[in-house]
């Protein structure tokens, strides 16, 4: 195996613990989405945007907008690990006067935009996109999205928007997990074909395995290339990946782990060195 | 003279153009309309048309904000705070972002589109939004004022502006800031608060007041938000008597607004002339301006009722 996909897929089960020791301490936020997009934002913050490990604001950096909002776990967690927020910080997530709000709020450092009411990310990155691009910069923008999400209309405003301008600096990301609060999305809405849809909006379209370090990075680094057009990768995920009795569990959508599921969760991981002490 | 509001409010955008390179303009389909296709012509490379797609298009301000741009983006009041409301709470207000949502076509003067396309709700809508900032021009120079104030202002700015023609009723010595109101004529019997179209029909209000001994002030409280609590307190107390007129629902507009403050510092008699709780209809805008009552005549009705129940 590649070195970097060793790495990352490590520093992705990495964050899977900090993940559910969040939601653990908080008693409340969103595990399942957390889990499945996990692997695609180790790749992207730690191996593909640009972006400088303890400063935030750096003005050459590239711009990820998290437009499936809820996953402040996920998002958290490689704050943490970016060191734009300290790791104990963590476990004051969703609390009174914490920086680390329900949904990403620009009062924690390295949010680009508030995010969370569903299917605003893609257009507030077309802004951004179209933004650097005038003024000439090379930076990328970055948008991730959920499956559920694009049931919202606005999406498709801003797909067709973003083809229209041939935003070849965006790239986006639909964490296909095939769940919603309320069940399998397919019975929800339903938004398959959801690469065909981007495709007649003009996208180049890639479809990738989720958890798969190799095709994740592999496809970023292909997306890279495309010019005249914006790309999206639809990537086919598992809610609750990692944890064998929260995958394809839409309870675990915004239900957060009790303690001994936590425990039961880090015996499947083997970690026997847990320093429990985080949560007092 | 006679020039709308929109009018004064594509030109102005247009001067800004050449003062600031950082100024962007997105419309969604309605920039014959709204007047910024008088920017687009002289800067076409930051001119965004973003389709009949409201929300899509407030969203996208708010990406451009978030890269050091000034965006302004335009469309009629009914979509700008109707169809696009959450698009301004989550991205414009929640997060601050600099985004000048300039919006036409405001009120019932919209006239023949009917009752679908007049907005008599979004000052109310905008302005229960925190962090938002409000403001209804009264006339073409007022608004050139209005839109180089908010382009210096960094934060959220909600601006209505008119398609009727409208008397021009200032010269180049006003001033406008944010958060503060406007005193135009002064007096002792009753306070007339108005703002957008409602404020040349106060004007005539309070000539046609001193004709009947009632010595009224006018006020042009084109800044709904935040509002200038001392000018209204100060004239609660010198008057005694507050009649608001604006072109809106009397709910949660400029009466709404001005009521919050008297009711809490400065208890005194008031009333207003607005849309009463009913939507608009087709027909001229002069026409729809008397059926609703939103007319200095109305105003002055109002003022004296007020005026003798004091005694």
């Amino acid at each position: 195996m590649e070195e970097r996909v060793q790495r990352l897929t490590e520093l992705a089960n990495e964050l899977r613990v900090d993940i559910l020791a969040m939601l653990v301490k908080s008693q409340s936020g969103h595990p399942g989405g957390s889990l499945s997009v996990i692997d695609v934002m180790t790749a992207l913050y730690f191996e593909i945007a640009k972006i400088k490990k303890g400063d935030p604001n750096w003005v050459d950096r590239d711009r990820v907008v998290l437009s499936k909002g809820h996953v402040t776990p996920a998002l958290f967690s490689v704050f943490a690990k970016l060191e734009f927020i300290e790791k104990k910080e963590l476990m004051t997530f969703r609390q009174l006067n914490s920086r680390l709000q329900g949904h990403p709020d620009k009062k924690c450092p390295g949010v680009e935009v508030a995010t969370g009411s569903l299917g605003h990310g893609l257009s507030m990155a077309n802004g951004m996109a179209l933004g650097l691009k005038m003024d000439g910069k090379p930076n990328r923008v970055f948008a991730i999205l959920g499956d559920g999400e694009i049931q919202e209309g606005q999406v498709w405003e801003a797909a067709m928007a973003a083809a229209h301008y041939k935003l070849d600096n965006l790239i986006a990301v639909v964490d296909h997990n095939r769940l919603q609060i309320d069940g399998w999305v397919e019975s929800v809405m339903t938004v398959s074909p959801v690469d065909e849809k981007f495709r007649a909006f003009g996208w180049e379209v890639l479809t990738i395995d989720g958890h798969d370090m190799n095709q994740i990075l592999e496809a970023f680094e292909y997306a890279l290339t495309i010019k005249n057009r914006p790309t999206v990768i639809v990537a086919h995920t598992v809610k609750g990946k990692g944890v064998s009795f929260m995958e394809n569990q839409a309870k675990y959508h915004g239900t957060a782990p009790k303690m001994d599921e936590f425990k039961k969760a880090l015996e499947e991981w083997n970690i026997t060195d847990f320093d429990f002490s985080i949560f007092e | 003279m006679k020039k709308a509001t929109r009018q004064a409010y594509g030109e102005a955008l247009e001067k800004l153009g050449h003062k600031n390179s950082n100024v962007v303009v997105l419309d969604a389909d309605l920039s014959g309309s709204t007047k910024t296709a008088i920017f687009k012509k002289s800067f076409p490379e930051r001119f965004f048309n973003m389709g009949i797609a409201e929300a899509n298009m407030v969203d996208t301000a708010a990406g451009f904000s978030q890269v050091g741009k000034i965006p302004f983006a335009s469309t009629f009041s009914m979509f700008g705070a109707g169809r696009a409301f959450e698009q301004v709470r989550q991205s414009m207000a929640y997060q601050k972002a600099n985004v000048k949502l300039v919006t036409t076509h405001g009120g019932i003067s919209v006239g023949e589109d009917g009752g679908s396309h007049q907005s008599i709700e979004d000052v109310a809508i905008m302005r229960t939004i925190p962090n938002m900032t409000v403001i209804v021009p009264a006339d073409a120079t007022e608004t050139e004022k209005v839109i180089n104030a908010i382009a210096e202002y960094v934060g959220p700015v909600y601006v209505r502006c008119s398609r009727m023609d409208t008397e021009i009723l200032f010269d180049e010595n006003y001033h406008f800031e944010i958060g503060k109101g406007n005193l135009l004529k002064d007096g002792d019997d009753v306070t007339i608060i108005a703002n957008g179209l409602m404020v040349e029909e106060a004007l005539k209000a309070q000539q046609m007041l001193s004709e009947k001994k009632i010595s009224a002030a006018v006020i042009n409280m084109a800044c709904i938000k935040p509002i200038d609590k001392e000018l209204i307190v100060k004239y609660a107390k010198k008057t005694g008597a507050i009649v608001t007129a604006e072109e809106h629902s009397y709910i949660g507009g400029l009466y709404g607004a001005v009521s919050e403050v008297v009711s809490k510092e400065y208890p005194v008699r008031m009333d207003y002339v607005a849309m009463e709780d009913q939507f608009g209809k087709s027909g001229k805008p002069e026409e729809l301006m008397r059926y609703f009552n939103l007319t200095a005549e109305a105003i002055v009705k109002k003022a004296e009722a007020l005026y003798s129940s004091k005694k």
